[in-house]
This record gives C-alpha cells, structure tokens and sequence, in this order.
C-alpha cells in the first residue's frame, strides 16, 4: 500500500520555501523553536505555524522534553514522496537519451540528399 | 550533456514527463508513430526490446505495443486508441495495459511545440481513478528508492549551502 503518508499534504509542505529551509536546517541536527527562528526574520509563532504544517505531513517530529521539545527532520516521507518520480526520470530518461540518437540519425539523414556529404557549421 | 528531464504530478491523477530535443517536432513525432522507428527507443527498463508494434494511425485506429524480456521472454504489452491526431503537434491516445484491465483506461497525451529547430516534448498520463495512479506510483516506488535518496541527500546540500 502507498504511504502512511500522504502525498498531497508532503508536496503541499515542501511548496514553501522557508519550510524547506526549516528542513534544510534540520538536516543538520534537531533544533528549537528558538533556533529555528533565529536566522529567519520572523516570529517563533510563525515558525510554529510552519512546523505544525511539516509535522502534519509527518516530515519533522518533535521531542518529549516538555521544556525544548526539540525538532527533528523525518526522512522517510520525503524519500517516499520523490521514489517514484525518480523511477519515471529513469525510465523516460532512458527512452528519450535513445530517441536523442534516433533523431540525430534521422537529422542526418535529411540532410544528406542536398549537398555531398561535408562538415555542417553548426 | 543529458539533458534534463522533468516529472511533475499536475493534478491527483495525472504524471507529466516535459524534455527537451535538438530537433524538429515532425521527426519527434515520427518516432512517436512509425511503428519501426518506436521500437527503437520505446524500450522501458534495460533488457527489454518491443518485438511487436501495430500501429493505426487515425483517429479511432488502434496500436499495440508489446515488449519482452531478453533473459526470460516473459512479455508484456499495452494497447489502445487513437483519439486525437494533429500531426506534428499533438498525439492523444487510450491506453490498458494487457492483463490489468481492471485498472481503466489511462488517457496519453502527447505535446510537440518547436522553437528555434528544438522541440519541447510533454507526456501527460492521466489515469482512471485516484487509485489506478497511486498504484502506479507504488509499482514504481521500490525501483526509485534509491536514487531517491541521492537526490535528498544532494537536495539538501544545496539548501543548506545558501
């Protein structure tokens, strides 16, 4: 079965670019509310409001210290969310680097009939 | 150079494939509908060779397509319609694939837009259902996985060095 996680609301989640950011800063070890807010020019409630949408899409979790509760970045939503697009890259990649090769012979092909065969300028 | 090569899902159901050729759009589109120049390059994952191609090519006509493998000759196939053709610009089709009808029809289509002797390609695959694309995700999703991480890995690179 796909996800645990939803898709929608991951891609949704990483639409935002101070939200990947956030995640960028985690990627470097978990950190706090505070801390997260320090680089960014805004309030901690708006960084809370913006981890709240990367929890829900299960990307960060937070720790039990009730004091800190520090962040920490998921990876496993993010990984599973972009599997697939990797394995349609693949394939399609492929396909399409052979038509590139086709189409160079077809190309050359076309261009023969008129001059004798030569170097072209380009 | 590869050249890039983008997947975007535009709606709950859809996947969309856009790259870019050094090439006019009428030879893309020949390779799209002669049935000797598809079994050229539409090969899928390595190993695989498409020994059969039917292609009727009119509105209502309809293709075949079938692959096999060349370490165990297992095979499989996809067929269908065509819906709509706008030589060299655009190219819709159905599409089952043999043994999974119960997954619907998908619809292809396929758009050619020529600047400057290059061709902008995009594939949109749209599905039956919310379901029929989610599982079409899944089969994909192990394959993926992988490469899946490299590119998280080197994603975050890059965000982190801004």
């Amino acid at each position: 079965m796909l996800p645990a996680y939803d898709l929608d609301t991951i891609f949704a989640a990483l639409a935002d670019p101070t939200r990947r950011a956030i995640l960028a800063r985690l990627a470097t070890g978990e950190a706090t509310v505070t801390e997260l807010a320090e680089p960014f020019a805004m309030s901690q409630p708006a960084i809370s409001k913006h981890l709240k949408v990367l929890e829900r899409a299960g990307l960060v979790s937070r720790g039990r210290d009730a004091q800190r509760r520090p962040c920490r970045l998921e990876v496993e939503p993010l990984v599973e969310a972009t599997a697939w697009i990797e394995h349609y890259r693949r394939i399609w990649g492929a396909n399409y680097q052979r038509l590139d090769d086709l189409l160079d012979e077809l190309k050359a092909g076309r261009d023969t009939p008129s001059p004798p065969a030569g170097t072209r300028g380009d | 150079m590869p050249h890039r090569i983008d997947v975007t899902t535009p709606s709950d159901r859809e996947i969309r494939v856009t790259r870019e050729f050094d090439a006019p759009r009428d030879l893309i589109f020949a390779c799209h509908t002669d049935p000797e120049l598809v079994q050229r390059w539409l090969l899928g994952p390595p190993g695989w060779s498409m020994p059969v191609c039917e292609i009727d090519l009119r509105v209502g006509g309809r293709y075949r397509y079938v692959w096999r493998s060349d370490a165990d000759g297992s095979e499989f196939s996809f067929y269908g319609e065509y819906r709509e053709i706008a030589s060299p610009e655009r190219l819709v089709h159905s599409e089952w694939m043999a043994g999974a009808e119960e997954a619907g029809e998908s619809l292809c289509t396929l758009v050619l837009t020529e600047a400057d002797g290059r061709t902008t390609l995009t594939q949109t695959m749209r599905f039956s259902t919310v379901e029929a694309f989610d599982q079409a995700l899944q089969s994909g999703m192990t394959d993926g996985m992988g490469m899946s991480y490299d590119r998280l890995e080197q994603m975050m690179e890059e965000q982190a060095v801004r």
